[in-house]
């Protein structure tokens, strides 16, 4: 019974819950029922990976009305597998969130802080499931208006202003989205996606679909932050609070990502989106300029979470380069780097959480000689780190592989020559931190402890699991590459 | 004269670009959040204008059954609705917004606050 309405509880569920978590007002009981939920919500992401890998792609009705009239959910490999990183972030993030939180947030507005942080789940975990291109843009707005919220409840008044910049470029994205659907809309008169991917091709020379084609891309690059329309993210990330910043670095611009995978492949298919506009050179140029320009910029920060941002802005660089290659490789690479920034992101910020808990910074110049007063926290920090600079053995690793592969097979040598020498500009950064943390002595007298255990834990498991995809990679590659086949639509 | 026949359309086109315009030029944060309301604006009236049908009526049966009765499309009308409640909430925020960062700045003009920003930054350097 519960097996056959999956899709639908894994929306609905978050969704509920979030009202209900308002009505708790001791902060402790609605911390536990957002924890509670968060499980709830990974588990049902799991049992719907299992069933798509097994049994593959099914479609939902709501309420019982047939598609395309009603509004479809369709799972198959490529969003159970976002769901399930959207929803193991989310779990792994929240046993973490109450000592964070209760530092970080004045203490009536914790409530609200896990309303919002359930809805934004809900919408992220929407935008992947459905199978409406209307849903999308509803459930990008639900994510989207509760992450302005959390962001803006940063310490820092530039958490405000930062929140503010995002809410203009996020509505102006999503706007652009808007006018992308409504254009397709008025061509096919469908909103369902397998009903548009059908109907799409027999107008496809039309100037709306053109127009359609090119508001959308333009609106979900926004979102997705590529560069140069990356501007919203450094500040937002560097000034919200350490648990949004954890959650949203490894979630928001990836689900972002799945929607450009679904619009340009699923619905426009591969010849339009790659013959009729020349997408692949515009993706490859901007990624590219996006990873260096973003890497030599993270260089010079000070605050470690903006310089995180700004790396975060370059992995999506190399995130856009494997769509770029319109391979099976190439997009296997993208799906699984998805993955493997997902958690190496969101130790590293969660690493930078338990500092800025225990010192209330998180400065370069502030974190001198605290690899010897917190060694677990900053042992966690350097594994991550190595993981994003690419280092074997590590996830990181792993990806610019698949990556690098992938540009050789396609025969753009001068291109894979960059992914490693961008590598050196992720050492140079990760080296700034850890050269403070351990060859920088401190101020012996101010006393630091270890971060207690609760964010310990947490943070060990996704740097753990940044050592053991990197080994055993069976999980995320073969689901990756089973997802980038039915993308581009060849076997099954 | 054909254009002419597009008039809703050039009146999207204008209100989008005038609201497009207003959320970059404008400094003030009140005047952004007014651009930006009436870029949305445009588009409701891009999606209400694709769902009506020339010569056509609200889709409700006529007493004596529907035959030969045209229909303007009322899904886009729907669609909008929602729109319409995800821009007020954008707005509201947007203006909650303002509010805060007002009481946490003392201004609301762009170039101000980031002036305070700046000299806060280098203050922090200094010590």
């Amino acid at each position: 019974m519960i097996a056959a309405h999956l899709p639908a509880l894994q929306i609905a569920i978050p969704l509920i819950a979030a009202p209900i978590c308002l009505l708790l007002r001791r902060e402790s009981l609605a911390w536990a029922w957002a924890t509670f939920i968060s499980w709830v919500v990974f588990a049902l992401a799991w049992m719907m990976l299992e069933k798509t890998l097994t049994g593959g792609a099914f479609n939902y009705e709501l309420g019982g009305w047939e598609a395309p009239w009603g509004i479809e959910y369709q799972v198959d490999a490529v969003n159970a597998f976002i769901l399930l990183i959207v929803a193991a972030i989310g779990a792994i993030v929240m046993p973490y969130a109450r000592a964070s939180v209760n530092r970080e947030i004045p203490e009536h507005k914790r409530g609200l802080f896990y309303t919002a942080y359930l809805l934004c789940l809900t919408g992220l975990l929407g935008i992947t499931i459905t199978g409406d291109a209307f849903n999308v843009f509803v459930f990008l707005e639900v994510s989207s208006l509760s992450s302005y919220a959390l962001i803006a409840m940063g310490r820092d008044p530039k958490a405000l202003t930062a929140a503010f910049q995002y809410l203009i470029m996020g509505t102006i994205g999503a706007t652009f989205i808007l006018i992308g659907i409504g254009l397709m809309y008025q061509m096919t008169g469908t909103l369902n996606m397998a009903d548009l991917a059908k109907r799409l091709p027999a107008v496809e020379d039309s100037r709306p679909v053109l127009a359609a084609f090119a508001f959308f891309i333009v609106g979900v690059c926004l979102k997705l932050a590529l560069f140069p329309l990356h501007l919203w993210l450094p500040n937002a990330y560097a000034y919200a609070p350490s648990v949004v910043t954890a959650f949203l670095a490894a979630t928001a611009t990836k689900v972002s990502v799945y929607v450009l995978y679904r619009f340009v492949f699923t619905i426009f298919g591969q010849s339009f989106s790659f013959d009729v506009i020349p997408l692949e050179s515009i993706l490859l140029v901007l990624s590219l300029a996006g990873i260096f320009a973003a890497s030599t910029v993270a260089i010079f920060q000070t605050n470690v979470k903006r310089l995180l941002a700004y790396s975060s802005v370059a992995q999506i660089g190399y995130i856009m380069l494997g769509v770029a290659l319109v391979t099976v490789a190439g997009l296997t690479a993208s799906i699984l780097h998805i993955f493997n920034h997902a958690i190496m992101k969101g130790a590293l910020f969660l690493c930078m959480g338990a500092v800025y808990y225990q010192i209330g910074s998180v400065k370069i110049e502030d974190m001198n000689g605290i690899g010897k007063k917190m060694p677990f926290t900053m042992f966690a920090f350097v594994i991550a780190g190595l993981g994003l600079i690419g280092v074997p053995l590590t996830v990181g690793f792993i990806s610019k592989w698949y990556l690098i592969t992938a540009v050789l097979e396609r025969g753009w040598w001068p291109v894979a020559v960059l992914i490693l020498l961008s590598s050196l500009l992720a050492v140079i950064y990760i080296w700034r931190v850890v050269e403070a943390a351990y060859f920088k002595s401190g101020d012996d007298e101010v006393v630091v402890e270890e971060a207690p255990l609760s964010m310990l834990i947490p943070i060990y498991v996704l740097t753990g699991a940044s050592v053991y995809f990197g080994i055993e990679t069976s999980l995320p590659v073969e689901t990756a590459a089973e997802a980038a086949r039915q993308l581009l639509g060849i076997g099954g | 004269m054909a254009w002419l026949g597009h008039f809703n359309y050039w009146i999207f086109v204008f209100l989008m670009m005038a609201g497009f315009y207003t959320v970059i030029a404008r400094g003030n944060l009140i005047k952004k959040i007014v651009g930006l309301n009436i870029f949305q604006t445009s588009v409701f009236l891009l999606y209400i204008t694709m769902g009506k049908v020339a010569g056509g009526t609200a889709p409700i049966v006529p007493e004596g059954g529907s035959e030969g009765v045209v229909y303007s499309n009322p899904i886009p009308h729907v669609l909008i609705l929602t729109a319409i409640v995800v821009g007020v909430a954008t707005t509201a925020l947007g203006l909650a917004l303002i509010v805060r960062i007002n009481e946490a700045y003392g201004t609301i003009e762009e170039d101000e606050i980031q002036d305070i920003e700046e000299s806060g930054d280098k203050k922090e350097r200094a010590t």
